[in-house]
């Protein structure tokens, strides 16, 4: 028999007190891992959701709202199409694409869909030979950190519309359907479908994004103007820059050139997603302090009741030839046994609510962090022996005279 | 073996110092057997806790061998206690979550004596108390003079040349006193010294000297048919 056996069999004989002392920093644990998980988890996604969307810039009308980016171009405002003309025509550098839309309320198959119009880059090119302007030669940005939109042979296909925000080809009678739309309603590849009494092939499915674009159905722009009989606007331009430092020096100047719209950027726009997101994770760091403290305090004040109806023992300990280091350890060592199981539980627990919560809160895919848990069952063992120190050197101090007395 | 000079301990009460225990000079021989008699409050277990170095007098020296206890550091006392001297509790004061096996193993492993050994120690100790059936069993589990047979092979398990007893039949029925004065008896013939405090004439006839003491001194000295009036003679 030595000393763990001694705690360990003083653990066995009171496991009610074991699991009521753990389960403050099982829960603390449990909490901080979940919500840290999800929230880095939430960064990433948006951080990715960023990087797709890349250097761009969004073109609305002067009274749109900025709350939802997504929603940002079917607020009901609009804009003239021949600001797309003014865009490209203005030779602006850094500018890769130019991408209009319109977004009008639609049904398909009985379900209300939200129908947008875009414009295929082919027409752009054959506008820019017609006009003998060279967009995509325009003046090269200096120093340009990414060039992300030079085409490519994936570009070509109608799928790329769900990364790269535009399509190279859209016949005036093709839509392009989102996968939500897809899945409920059973659409395959060639299937005629009736939109504003109008009828079209699909031309393609594209691949889920987890965006707004997943409930959408896209055909050409002119049709969608035709048949909404709204004449030549377009509720967005979307503008890719070739890199985010030129999707900063063409902010100013797009402005200048369309004074009646509303220019900003897509980092700009997701600043409340990305403010949601620090506020999650400086709620993630509130939690922990008060975790701790209850925590800390509910185990101190458990150990200290433990030294307490343990006097006369430790008394007789003493009194048998046990040092006050001896002493001491014997509840330093229980309350870091406390906090090494209530820390590895709480890992646990707290990943399996993040594996759980993460798609149902966040939309987001939960990746276990290690390093994350490692630190958790750390802090939580730090913890413990923090909140037992003072119990472990009041036992320590305790007079072993008590021995003899009946406590 | 035990000399006291001029011992004074004080406790303060509300201001007021109060005197548990004081004494000019006494001493203890090695292989003596000591009953300390008196009514309660008179500072019995006051002298039984200055002997084990577990209170510090307000003034004099206590010696042990020739050592002034006090003047040694806490974490010497300790080693003193653990490696010398034995104690048998008047309630066993036995570990509840330990088995008698353990209980008897205690002070083994404060002294980091490998388990094997602890084990053969302590199983051969409580044989010897007419244990050897109950080393599984709890203090729960145990009749109060099996505790007590317990408490006694874990005062005896690491051979300390001391004991000091305090009240050690006070809870036990006859038979089971008889066998624990049996074994204290045992203990000083094989050459420990014995310092038993006690209320029980009986018991305190056993011992070789008898110290009474009232309001904390030491009013009467009693060797086996001589009587002594002091408190400052040994």
């Amino acid at each position: 028999m030595g000393l763990r056996s001694l705690i360990w069999k003083e653990l066995r004989e009171r496991p009610w007190s074991l699991a009521t002392s753990g389960l403050a920093i099982l829960l603390g644990v449990a909490s901080l891992v979940a919500i840290r998980h999800v929230t880095v988890a939430s960064e990433g996604e948006v951080s990715r959701q960023l990087a797709t969307l890349g250097a761009n810039i969004l073109i609305l009308p002067k009274d749109a709202t900025l709350e939802n980016y997504y929603a940002a171009d079917q607020n009901g405002g609009t804009l003239p199409e021949e600001h797309v003309s003014e865009v490209f025509l203005a030779g602006l550098t850094g500018v890769e694409k130019v991408s209009p839309k319109l977004c009008v309320p639609a049904e398909l198959q009985g379900q209300s869909v939200t129908l947008a119009g875009i414009l295929p880059q082919t027409e752009f090119r054959t506008k820019a030979a017609w006009q003998t302007v060279a967009l995509f030669s325009a003046k090269p940005h200096t120093g340009c950190k990414k060039a992300k939109c030079a085409i490519t042979a994936n570009d070509a296909l109608p799928e790329s519309l769900a990364t790269n925000r535009t399509i190279e080809t859209l016949g005036e009678t093709e839509t392009v359907i989102g996968a939500d739309v897809a899945d409920r309603s059973g659409l395959k590849l060639g299937t005629k479908v009736t939109l504003l009494g109008e009828t079209f092939e699909v031309l393609a499915i594209l691949p889920r994004t987890g965006t707004v674009d997943d409930s959408r159905v896209f055909a050409h722009l002119h049709t969608v103007q035709r048949l909404a009989g709204m004449g030549e606007v377009v509720s967005a331009i979307e503008v890719m820059g070739c890199c985010e430092d030129a999707a900063g020096d063409l902010v100013p100047e797009i402005r200048k050139l369309l004074p009646d719209a509303k220019v900003v950027t897509i980092s700009q726009v997701v600043q409340t997603q990305v403010g949601v997101n620090r506020l999650m994770a400086n709620t993630s760091w509130f939690v922990l302090v008060v975790l701790t403290l209850v925590g800390g305090v509910s185990l101190a004040g458990a150990i200290s009741a433990n030294v307490r109806e343990r006097r006369r023992e430790i008394g007789t300990l003493m009194a048998l030839g046990a040092t006050p280091g001896f002493v001491a350890r014997l509840f330093l060592i229980k309350a870091l046994v406390l906090g090494l199981v209530g820390g590895i539980s709480g890992c646990l627990i707290g990943l399996a609510l993040a594996l759980w919560l993460g798609p149902h809160w966040a939309a987001v895919e939960i990746v276990p962090l290690p390093q994350l848990m490692v630190a958790s069952a750390c802090a939580a063992c730090a913890l413990a022996l923090v909140s037992a120190y003072w119990p472990a050197r009041t036992a320590a101090r305790l007079d072993p005279c008590i021995c003899f007395r009946e406590v | 073996m035990y000399g006291l000079q001029e011992i004074n301990k004080e406790y303060n009460r509300r201001g007021d110092a109060v005197v548990a225990f004081r004494c000019d000079r006494l001493e203890i021989g090695a292989g003596e057997y000591v009953a300390v008699v008196g009514p309660s409050g008179s500072g019995k277990t006051t002298l039984l806790s200055l002997l084990g170095g577990m209170l510090s007098p307000t003034r004099g020296k206590v010696w042990l061998d020739g050592q002034s206890l006090y003047d040694l550091s806490v974490a010497e006392r300790t080693r003193i206690r653990r490696q010398r001297m034995g104690f048998v509790f008047q309630s066993f004061n036995l570990i509840p979550y330990l088995t008698a096996l353990e209980n008897v193993q205690l002070p083994l492993v404060l002294t980091g004596l490998p388990a094997t050994e602890q084990c053969r120690r302590a199983t051969a100790l409580l044989d010897r108390f007419g244990l050897h059936g109950r080393l599984g069993h709890k203090p729960n589990e145990l009749s109060v003079g099996q505790q007590q047979r317990v408490a006694l092979a874990r005062t005896l398990v690491n051979d300390p040349r001391i004991i000091l007893a305090d009240e050690p039949t006070g809870n036990l029925d006859p038979t089971n006193r008889q066998l624990v004065l049996e074994i204290l008896d045992e203990s000083c013939r094989s050459g420990r010294t014995v310092v038993m405090v006690t209320h029980d004439p009986e018991a305190a006839r056993h011992a070789h000297r008898q110290l009474r003491l009232c309001d904390g001194a030491v009013s009467e000295i009693l060797v086996r048919n001589s009587t002594t009036k002091s408190g400052d003679a040994a």
